[in-house]
C-alpha cells in the first residue's frame, strides 16, 4: 500500500468509510432537488434564453448588430471566444497534467472542473460559429470535397488551426470525461431503486461491472488520455493565441503570445473552478471533500499563473520600447495612455495585483475572499483579452480610420446570455451527475484519508 | 462439448475490505485455487498479477492510432496543400510538403492526437464489452458501491470441493459466500 507522510494534511475530512463517499455524493441525485437549486436555475435558464433570442435576431439580422466597424473587425466575440476557452483550459489541467504529477488532491475536483471545461468549451465555439455570418455554411471550415472546382480549406491559416484545435480539444475531453463517469453511472445505477432512474443510469453507464480487467483498462485509458491532454491543452491555447501572433499587427504580432496566452487560461480557469466549487460545496455540503487545503492548493496555482501573466505583460511592454519599431511602441503607448486605458489598468490590477494578495496564508485560506479573488481574476481576464484585441487594432496606420467600439445590446446579450447558458448546464449537472469522482475518491480514502491516518499512528 | 453437461458452479465469496480481499487471492492462489474474477467498486492496485490478468495493451493501440493519424494528416495536407490545388498564400512557398510543413505542424498534431485518443476509447469500448444498453454483470449491486466479490468457478477448479472452498473462504474474512448454478446449454 502507498503510504503518505502523517503531517500532509488529509484530503478527505471526518470519519468516511466507502460506502460515506458514495452516499454523500449520489444522496444529492436520488433525492428532490432543494429550492436553491430551483431558483438558481430559473435564474440561469431565463439569462440563457435571453442569449439565445440574442443569437437568433444576429444570425437572422446580420452581424450588423454588433458594435463592429472597418476599423474595429474583431472585438467581443472574440474575446469572448478567447476567454471561454482559456476557462476550459484549468479543466484538462486538473484533470491530465495532475494526474501525470500524481497530485491526489485532484481527485474531488476533476469531474466538475472536467465539466466546467466541456460547457466552457461550447460557449466557446459558439462565437467563432455566429462570426461567420452565415452559420448553416459553418461546414465549410472542414476540407470537403466540394462543386467549387478543388477548392480547400487553407492549412496555411491560424484559423483553420483553431478549427482543428478546438474540434479535437472538445472531443477529447469529453471522452476523458465520460470514461470517468461510466463507472460512477454504474454506482448510481445499483443504488438508484425506481426503474425509470434505474433505466437511464443503467444506458448511461454502459452496462460497467467494476471487473478487474476492466479497471486495469480504465487506468491504463486515463492514464494516456492524460498523456495526451497535456501536450493537447498546451497547443490548444498556443493555436488560439496564432490568430493573433501570426498577423503582422502591431501589439499581436509576438513570439511570447503562446505561453502568455496558456498561463492567462490557466489563471482565469483555476479561478472560475474556485467560484462553482465554493458554491457547490456549500450549496451540496462537500466540506469534507473540497477541503479548506484544496482552495489553498488552488490559490497557490493562482500566485503563480498569475505571476507568469504579469511578468509576460511587463516583457511586452518592454518589448515594444526594446524593438525601436514606432508602430509597435505606439500600440502600447496606446494601450496604457489612450481611450481604453481604463481596460488596461483594470486588467493589471485585476490579473497582477490582486492574485498577489495571494502570499498571505490567511487570505488563501479564506474563502469569502478566495471567491471574490475568483470573480475579480475573471474579470480581469476577459479585459485582457478585450486590451490585446480592440486596443491593437482600433487605432491602425491610417489615423483617418481610427475609431473607437462600441458594443450594442446584442453584443452584450450574447455573452451574458453565454454565462446563462453556462451556469444552466452546469447546474444540470450538479443535479443529475456525480459531481465528485466517486471510484477516484474511495482509491485515495486510505492514504489521505482523515480517519486512517490517524489509524497509522 | 459433448462432456459439460454438468452444471457450471460459480461461487461468488464478498469481502468489505480491498486489502483483505487482495491478502485473501495471494492465499488461495498459493493453495492452487484459481479465482475467475474479482468485482469491485474501484480498481485494487495488485489484484492483476495474482489472479492472472495480463498487462492491457491499450497504450500500444493509442500509438498505432496515433501513427495512422499523423500519416493521414500529413497525407491529406499534402494533398490539399500542394499536389491537387497548389495556391501561393501570403507567399508561402506551396512546391513541397516539406518546405511548407512548419505550417502544418499544429494540425498533423492536433489530427494525431484526435486519432490516437479516439481509436484507444473506442476500442477500449469495446473490448470492455460496454456499450449503451449493455447489461451489467456484477454479481451483486454493492459491488459498485463498498464490497469487493471474488468469483470462483468450478471449471476453473475442478478437483476443488465447495464445502472446502467456503472453509478458506471464511478463514481469509469473506463476510458473505453464495453459491450459484449457471445452467449450461
Amino acid at each position: 500500500m502507498h503510504k503518505e507522510a502523517a503531517i500532509r494534511t488529509p484530503l478527505i475530512l471526518g470519519d468516511k468509510t466507502y460506502h460515506d463517499i458514495t452516499s454523500d455524493v449520489v444522496g444529492p441525485i436520488e433525492g428532490k432537488a432543494s429550492k436553491t437549486w430551483y431558483l438558481l436555475i430559473t435564474v440561469a435558464g431565463i439569462i440563457a434564453l435571453w442569449g439565445l433570442g440574442c443569437v437568433v435576431y444576429l444570425i437572422s439580422t446580420g452581424i450588423g448588430v454588433w458594435g463592429l466597424n472597418k476599423t474595429v473587425g474583431w472585438a467581443w466575440d472574440i474575446t469572448n471566444f478567447v476567454w471561454w476557452v482559456g476557462i476550459g483550459h484549468a479543466g484538462t489541467l486538473i484533470s491530465a497534467v495532475l494526474l501525470l504529477f500524481r497530485q491526489k488532491w485532484r481527485m474531488a475536483i476533476n469531474r466538475s472542473a472536467e465539466a466546467m471545461t466541456i460547457f466552457a468549451v461550447m460557449m466557446a465555439a459558439l462565437f467563432p460559429g455566429i462570426h461567420m455570418g452565415r452559420i448553416w455554411v459553418a461546414y465549410w471550415v472542414l476540407p470537403l470535397p466540394n462543386t467549387f472546382g478543388s477548392l480547400w480549406v487553407n492549412f496555411n491559416s491560424p484559423l483553420l488551426w483553431d478549427v482543428f484545435a478546438i474540434s479535437t480539444y472538445f472531443t477529447v475531453s469529453l471522452v476523458f470525461w465520460y470514461i470517468g463517469l461510466i463507472p460512477d453511472f454504474a454506482t448510481i445505477r445499483d443504488r438508484m431503486t425506481t426503474p425509470i432512474s434505474k433505466k437511464i443510469y443503467g444506458l448511461l453507464s454502459f452496462g460497467w461491472s467494476g471487473k478487474a480487467k476492466q479497471w486495469t483498462r480504465f487506468e491504463e485509458v486515463s492514464l494516456v488520455l492524460a498523456g495526451l491532454a497535456t501536450p493537447l491543452v498546451f497547443s490548444v491555447h498556443s493555436i488560439v493565441s496564432f490568430d493573433f501572433a501570426t498577423s503582422v499587427i502591431p501589439g499581436w504580432h509576438t513570439t511570447i503570445f503562446p505561453p502568455y496566452f496558456v498561463s492567462g487560461a490557466v489563471f482565469s480557469g483555476f479561478a472560475m473552478v474556485l467560484t462553482l466549487l465554493l458554491i457547490m460545496r456549500k450549496v451540496m455540503g462537500f466540506e469534507n471533500y473540497i477541503t479548506v487545503k484544496h482552495v489553498e492548493y488552488m490559490n497557490i496555482v493562482i500566485i503563480v499563473t498569475g505571476s507568469i501573466v504579469g511578468v509576460a505583460y511587463i516583457t511586452e511592454l518592454f518589448m515594444s520600447w526594446y524593438s525601436g519599431v514606432e508602430y509597435e511602441s505606439y500600440a502600447f503607448i496606446n494601450r496604457f495612455s489612450g481611450p481604453y486605458m481604463w481596460s488596461y489598468w483594470t486588467m493589471m490590477t485585476c490579473n497582477v495585483l490582486s492574485p498577489q494578495l495571494f502570499w498571505f496564508k490567511k487570505l488563501r485560506t479564506n474563502l469569502t475572499f478566495t471567491f471574490i479573488i475568483s470573480i475579480v481574476v475573471n474579470i480581469g481576464m476577459w479585459f485582457e483579452r478585450f486590451v490585446i484585441i480592440v486596443t491593437s487594432i482600433h487605432r491602425d496606420y491610417v489615423p483617418s480610420s481610427w475609431s473607437m467600439f462600441y458594443p450594442t445590446w446584442v453584443d452584450v446579450g450574447i455573452f451574458v446570455g453565454t454565462i446563462g447558458i453556462f451556469f444552466t448546464l452546469f447546474l444540470m449537472f450538479a443535479r443529475f451527475f456525480p459531481v465528485l469522482a466517486l471510484n477516484e475518491l474511495k482509491t485515495i480514502l486510505k492514504v489521505s484519508g482523515e480517519k486512517y491516518k490517524k489509524e497509522d499512528h | 462439448m459433448a462432456k459439460a453437461v454438468e452444471n457450471t458452479t460459480v461461487v461468488h465469496a464478498m469481502f468489505d475490505d480491498d486489502h483483505r480481499l487482495l491478502d485473501a487471492a495471494k492465499n488461495l492462489v498459493a493453495k492452487g485455487v484459481r479465482i475467475k474474477e474479482v468485482y469491485s467498486p474501484f480498481p485494487v492496485h495488485g489484484i492483476d498479477p495474482v489472479i492472472g490478468i495480463k498487462r492491457t495493451r491499450m497504450a500500444i493501440v493509442s500509438f498505432m492510432f496515433g501513427m495512422t493519424g499523423l500519416s493521414l494528416g500529413l497525407l491529406g495536407m499534402w494533398y490539399f496543400m500542394i499536389y491537387d490545388w497548389p495556391m501561393n498564400i501570403g507567399g508561402k512557398p506551396s512546391f513541397s510538403l516539406l518546405e511548407n510543413l512548419p505550417a502544418f505542424i499544429p494540425v498533423a498534431f492536433e489530427f494525431t492526437v484526435f486519432c490516437a485518443a479516439h481509436g484507444m476509447v473506442i476500442t477500449y469500448i469495446l473490448r470492455n464489452g460496454t456499450l449503451p444498453g449493455m447489461p451489467a454483470v456484477n454479481p451483486d449491486p454493492r459491488t459498485t458501491d463498498d464490497k469487493f466479490v471474488m468469483e470462483i468457478s468450478n471449471v476453473d477448479n475442478p478437483t476443488l470441493e465447495f464445502e472446502e472452498l467456503g472453509g478458506m473462504l471464511k478463514a481469509e474474512g469473506a463476510i458473505e459466500i453464495n453459491q450459484k448454478s449457471l445452467a449450461t446449454k
